[in-house]
């Protein structure tokens, strides 16, 4: 029989903020790769990357903050490799892309072998004073460690950068238009470079939340496509940093919602439970291109060239 | 100062020289790989390269997995490499291959135990259909809504191991299997086994579509109509409609085709090779034939020998994973680098590198 009041609804709010801030570092990094006109398909595989390598340097040197700099420096390097095929090797953008999720997949079930089964230091909770003693709000949303508000911050952030600076203008207008953007003077090549190692990083600490704070383990191809639904939350969001963490947030509560239900014993088949988060995604995608309302950077995808 | 200049068309010559270079550099840097996991690198790629095919101890034994583990992958290849040449990207094989497979199975379980052999020809067509469908809705989800077919097949492959599992543990599952996950075991049904046609070359009934496939792709991009205004499609889509080419026709003809071919794969591989549905069914082909498709170039004769090198790949690996024991993981990164560099490759098919300086035009 069904029992809702299991669920406790400060637990479900907090656990939806730690199960949407993988996904919604991820999609706001990749955000800012599409906003300079790149397609970047291997967020799975920099994710998964993050991950092992963020589990392996926190298990080794007992530190979680030395693991999620470490994987966004791995992840990064990926990118990288993603960054040189695509910006000076012209390589087709979606197919380098998928290549690099099956390499990232690959190198992280090589990697991760030795530290299936081991526990990892996790974040510790930060106690904010006044906030988290606060009653209900306290546990609910100041009780979190620091990445959760990190997450938050850079999404603020991005949007500063975007909407405020100069640099994020140029970054635009090379997504937009790059050989406008090329003409002007500017770097195109090297400013999506940056886009793409930024992207890489962040894919990078979103995979290493999975493995230290959310799960906290290593199992191998535990992304289970949280990359494919951060792209997904772009192409959501219209390519609007705040609405990404609607966005993130709206999965975070469909995956911890179905677990609950599963765990309630919901008279709903638990197939239909485990697959919702994927059959929200394709719903939500339908929704918006429904709408018509797609606002993606008219260069996305389109290689660049200088001579042409 | 080196630069790139691009050719006004793609080079012939590199276009077939770029795979070769890639499996070339792709054993180079993994040598390098091996050696760093403590193997030996020359035996390593000895041993996947040549020891299943040659190797007087193994090669009796490793011979015809080449065609077990090539079959699938060439039948998944040769229909994803048709909707990447009109610029549809399937990504979502893995699933329409899972769901042909429990379409064709459950279709063929309705009939047990019945010995007629009509069992084997009706299990096919629903798996082709049961594929077919999965990637129907990617298919009319794009050309109704303008939804992004990479995304949603991609998602459905995560929906089709969910319904997997739980096939397997419920609908599906063998009666008479004491409460044990997975159906009953085809190998024990004739009328539905999907046995080697010439005993011992695993020369099974997947093989011999793989090549009937590998035909009627090269008939229909070279010698049809509805051929080239796919390529049409891809290489020029203001073009193609503009003389009267129906994008969302294309697209589900496309889809469509990858995911019946997908689903056939899957029948033939749970009713042959793997032998049941299980929960560990889904192997991964569908993504492989990503890279298959790819390094085949995306022609039909390309992909047969494509096919062929990565069930090589497999079958070595399995062997380096036994022989000296490498870990399994380090030949699906084997695979994903293959890609990478034939993509880095492709630049001198495209453009042409001049050394000194740019000319003032």
């Amino acid at each position: 029989m069904m029992d809702l009041s299991s669920i406790n609804p400060i637990l479900l709010v907090a656990s939806i903020m730690v199960s949407a801030t993988p996904i919604l570092l991820a999609a706001i990094g990749e955000m800012v790769v599409e906003k300079s006109g790149v397609l970047n398909l291997g967020v799975e595989g920099m994710m998964i990357t993050g991950a092992v390598v963020g589990f392996a340097v926190a298990v080794n040197s007992t530190s979680p903050a030395l693991g999620f700099v470490a994987a966004a420096l791995a992840s990064a390097l990926l990118a990288l490799s993603f960054g040189l095929l695509t910006q000076f090797l012209l390589s087709n953008q979606v197919a380098t892309g998928l290549g690099l999720t099956l390499v990232g997949l690959g190198l992280s079930s090589l990697i991760g072998k030795p530290y299936e089964g081991m526990k990892s230091p996790t974040l510790p909770k930060l106690d904010i004073p006044l906030l988290s003693d606060l009653p209900v709000v306290g546990r609910m949303l100041f009780s979190h460690d620091l990445m959760v508000y990190f997450s938050l911050a850079l999404v603020v952030a991005v949007w500063a950068f975007l909407k405020h600076t100069r640099a994020g203008l140029i970054l635009r207008a090379v997504g937009e238009s790059h050989d406008s953007a090329h003409a002007l003077g500017y770097k195109v090549v090297m400013i999506r470079l940056m886009a793409i190692l930024f992207g890489g990083a962040c894919a990078g600490l979103g995979g290493a939340y999975l493995s230290l704070v959310r799960v906290p383990q290593w199992t191998e191809g535990m992304t289970a496509g949280a990359g494919w639904i951060a792209l997904a939350i772009v192409v959501f969001a219209s390519w609007r940093p705040g609405r990404v963490a609607i966005g993130a947030y709206l999965f975070g509560g469909v995956t911890v919602l179905q677990l609950n239900l599963q765990a309630a014993g919901a008279a709903v088949p638990v197939a239909l439970l485990s697959a919702s988060p994927y059959l929200v995604t394709i719903l939500v995608l339908v929704i918006i291109s429904a709408r018509g309302a797609h606002a993606a950077p008219a260069s996305l995808g389109r290689p660049f060239h200088a001579s042409s | 100062m080196i630069r790139l200049e691009k050719r006004p068309q793609p080079s012939q010559l590199w276009t077939y020289l770029t795979p070769v270079l890639a499996v070339l550099l792709t054993m180079l840097v993994g040598g390098v790989l091996f050696a760093f996991l403590g193997a030996n690198p020359v035996e390593a790629i000895r041993t996947i390269f040549w020891d299943p095919l040659f190797n007087a101890q193994f090669a009796g034994f490793t011979r015809p997995q080449l065609l077990v583990k090539a079959g699938p992958l060439i039948l998944i290849a040769i229909g994803l490499s048709i909707g990447f040449r009109a610029g549809i990207w399937n990504i979502g094989a893995e699933g329409q291959y899972i769901m042909g497979a429990i379409c064709g199975a459950a279709a063929g379980l309705a009939f047990y135990p019945s010995e007629s052999f009509l069992i084997f020809p009706i299990m096919i067509v629903a798996g082709a259909l049961g594929g077919w469908a999965w990637a129907m809705i990617p298919a009319i989800l794009k050309t109704k809504f303008g939804t992004n077919e990479i995304l949603v097949s991609l998602m459905l492959v995560y929906v089709a191991e969910t319904i997997l599992g739980s096939v397997s543990t419920g609908l599906l599952r063998n009666p008479e299997g004491r409460g044990f996950p997975g159906s009953r075991n085809f190998k024990q049904w004739d009328a539905a086994h999907n046995s080697d046609l010439i005993a011992n070359t695993g020369m099974h009934w997947g093989v011999v579509f793989a090549f009937i496939a590998v035909i009627g792709a090269y008939v229909l991009l070279t010698r049809h109509m509805l051929g080239f205004n796919i390529r049409l499609t891809g290489e020029a889509p203001r073009a193609a409609r503009f003389s009267g080419v129906n994008p969302a026709r294309i697209i589900l003809i496309c889809l469509g085709l990858s995911g019946a071919l997908a689903g056939m794969a899957g029948l033939f591989e749970v009713t042959g090779p793997a032998g049941q549905v299980s929960i560990d069914f889904g192997s991964g082909y569908g993504f492989t034939a990503i890279i298959v498709a790819f390094l085949g170039r995306l022609n039909p004769i390309g992909i047969l020998l494509a096919g062929l090198l990565m069930a090589l790949t497999y079958i070595g690996g399995e062997l380096a994973q036994l022989m000296l024991g490498l870990p399994g993981a380090s030949i699906q990164l084997f695979q994903g680098m293959l890609l990478f560099f034939l993509l880095a490759m492709d630049v001198f098919t495209n453009f042409r590198l001049r050394i000194g300086k740019r000319e003032v035009a």
